[in-house]
């Protein structure tokens, strides 16, 4: 394979050696990542390869042992889950990390929450409820997640593809750069998660970059610009749907295939 | 029963059955309200006008002023799917720290009343400590600290009363809780307001600031909220230490409440406490509740005693009665939680 042109643009994200261990467990052994401006990258590979450990460590929720995360060419080191949203990544976590309980809009804004100016915001930290909701509605109705609803509806009432959406909607409200997917649809039926699909789809066309972590093939194949593949806590190449059948991809996921030369592909 | 149908939020599932389950949802105070409002109803016709005297609805206020006060610092803790049970023992400690403070240091009464406030929010910060820096679960935490507190009551009171004539004459304003203003036959008492006045301060920062959402979201899914960005242990912790501050707060009402300080005074607290919130709709499994629900379970309590006991009934039917309702209030709390997964 030949270089490429260094014309290259720089990945907004990228990580270099990542590892990290829980006990004897090592989930992540020196595991790179690439992600491009605009791009929809997928990351596939077995149960327990490594995959939400990395994507953990990428959005500040796992502290890696060792191991260089860059953003837009600048080397980042994140201590919480605020620390990379901060910084314009947003995470939609395996199993999504809503709180039930708490109304959509409360959800939407959890963990950065609006206070009215003033005295009344900053002395007694009063709430612009006002403001969150408007902004609630205006997020929820650019992402067509929204005909006429209740945003002061409890999370729990919702099903299982609208809660997945408020937690898109949720992850790319806040003019975030990256938006890290893990599994999105896995718990959702077959048109849930077609409209899963199409969302993501559409966030993508606004320019954030999407990290999309699945074990479906089909819809990897489909929506991704490029597919990453990760094998016992490391990427052991990254090809693209347009040059690569599934079953190749599947084989070389599972170790039954050797991956290409030159990989990892930039 | 899923919508398939994602942009559209608004429920396309019209039923009856569902429409009602998501009303209760946001509103889990309904039930509650409804079981207060039937039993004044019930209690009225079979009692009579005594029972909405103006002087006996400001009787059952009073009884329930501690109640309800400690009642609000357990629904706190509750609401992160904690349990205190040391609650009855800080307010005690803190009323005989007030006391002996006052009495055998000589202390100004107002610094007195100060330190034993602050004595209370000590107990709440070792409870916290425990419970978010070594991570030990709740139940066994206060379990522990119950003991301990008590056995701190018995140390500093030495087992003795001190008695209402000594406070009167050396530190009033340790009883100043317990005055009174008449408003024709009601009586009401500066305990009761402040208990009113406490209801409303916490209900505002449960629903009006970002604090508040972040104690329902710690007990609602601890995971999520940590990745949403919430610290979450300090909001823990923090939830510990304000409890006990207002169950310190609670010891200067109980002093006002029964004049005097005995070591003995809060046996009935605990239970009574967690009884207040269960009944109030408020979930032991964390993330669910309210304040004002709290205030309607402590006056349901207050009401269901004080109609029994109007009505003849023996003591016992109280007990028995109260039971009941909190049997009920957990059944309902976990048929709700099931039928949303
Ligand atoms: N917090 C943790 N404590 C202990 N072991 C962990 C922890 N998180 C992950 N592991 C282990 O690390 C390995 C990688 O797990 P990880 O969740 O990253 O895999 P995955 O690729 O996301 O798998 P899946 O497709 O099933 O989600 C597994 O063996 C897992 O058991
Ligand atoms: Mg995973």
């Amino acid at each position: 394979m030949m270089a490429r042109p260094v014309t290259n643009p720089e990945p907004v994200l990228k990580a270099r050696g990542l590892v990290k261990s829980f006990g004897r467990v090592v989930a992540m052994d020196g595991a790179d990542f690439d992600l491009m401006p605009g791009e929809i990258l997928a990351v596939i590979g077995d149960n327990g390869a490594g995959k939400s450990t990395m994507i953990s460590a990428l959005a500040g929720a796992v502290r890696p042992d060792a191991g260089e995360i860059f953003l837009g060419g600048e080397k980042v080191a994140f201590h919480s889950p605020m620390d990379a949203r901060s910084k314009g990544i947003e995470t939609v976590f395996q199993g999504l990390a809503l709180a039930p309980a708490l109304t959509i809009v409360d959800n939407l804004f959890l963990g950065r929450e609006y206070r009215v100016p003033g005295v009344r915001g900053g002395l007694f930290r009063l709430l612009d409820r006002p403001r969150m909701r408007e902004e609630a509605r205006k997020h929820l109705s650019d992402l067509g997640l929204m005909t006429i609803q209740n945003i002061d509806q409890v999370v729990e009432t919702l099903s299982g593809g609208q809660r997945q959406g408020v937690a898109v909607a949720r992850a790319c409200a806040f003019g975030s750069k990256v938006v890290i997917l893990d599994e999105p649809t896995a718990a959702l039926g077959v048109k849930e998660s077609r409209k899963v699909l199409d969302l993501i789809k559409d966030v993508r066309d606004r320019g954030i970059a999407i990290v999309l972590i699945s074990h479906n093939m089909p819809h990897v194949f489909e929506i991704a610009d490029r597919v990453h593949i990760h094998r016992l806590g490391r990427r052991v190449a990254v090809v693209r749907p347009s040059e690569m059948t599934m079953s190749d991809a599947v084989a070389i996921m599972t170790g039954a295939m050797e991956p290409p030369a030159g990989q990892p592909a930039d | 029963m899923a919508s398939n149908d994602l942009p559209q939020f608004a429920s396309t599932d019209t039923r009856l059955s569902r429409r009602v389950i998501n009303v209760l949802h946001g509103n889990p105070t309904i039930i509650p309200l409804f079981v207060l409002v039937l039993g004044l109803a019930v209690f009225s016709s079979v009692v009579g006008q005594r029972f909405f005297h103006p002087f006996n609805l400001s009787l059952v206020l009073q009884q329930v002023t501690i109640i309800g006060t400690v009642a609000l610092a357990q629904t706190l803790i509750i609401l992160t799917a904690g349990i205190d049970l040391s609650v009855g023992a800080i307010v005690v400690l803190s009323s005989v720290a007030m006391g002996r403070l006052a009495m055998d240091h000589d202390l100004p009464p107002g610094l007195a009343l100060a330190l034993g406030i602050a004595v209370g929010s000590g107990c709440g910060a070792l409870n916290g400590f425990f419970v978010t820096m070594i991570r030990l679960p709740p139940f066994i935490v206060t379990l522990g600290t119950w003991s301990v507190f008590n056995a701190l009551i018995q140390f500093w009171s030495g087992g003795e009363t001190i008695r209402q004539q000594e406070i009167e004459a050396s530190a009033p304003v340790l009883q100043w809780t317990g005055e009174a203003l008449r408003m024709g036959a009601a009586r009401l008492t500066i305990g009761s307001l402040l208990m009113l006045l406490l209801a409303g301060l916490l209900w505002y920062v449960l629903n009006r600031t970002a604090y508040g959402r972040h104690v329902y979201a710690v007990g609602n899914d601890p995971n999520a909220a940590r990745l949403s960005g919430i610290a979450t242990r300090k909001v823990l912790f923090t939830v510990y230490l304000l409890a006990g501050t207002i169950c310190g707060f609670a010891g200067w009402l109980l002093i006002g409440r029964i004049g005097a300080i005995s070591p003995l005074g809060g046996a009935m607290t605990n239970l009574d406490s967690i009884t207040a919130v269960v009944i109030g709709g408020t979930s032991l499994f964390g993330g669910r509740g309210s304040i004002i629900g709290t205030l309607i379970g402590a006056l349901i309590v207050g009401f269901f005693r004080n109609g029994l006991a109007l009505a003849g009934l023996d003591v016992l039917w109280q007990e028995f009665t109260i039971g009941f309702l909190i049997i009920i209030a957990v059944s309902f709390d976990q048929w709700l939680r099931r039928i949303s997964t």
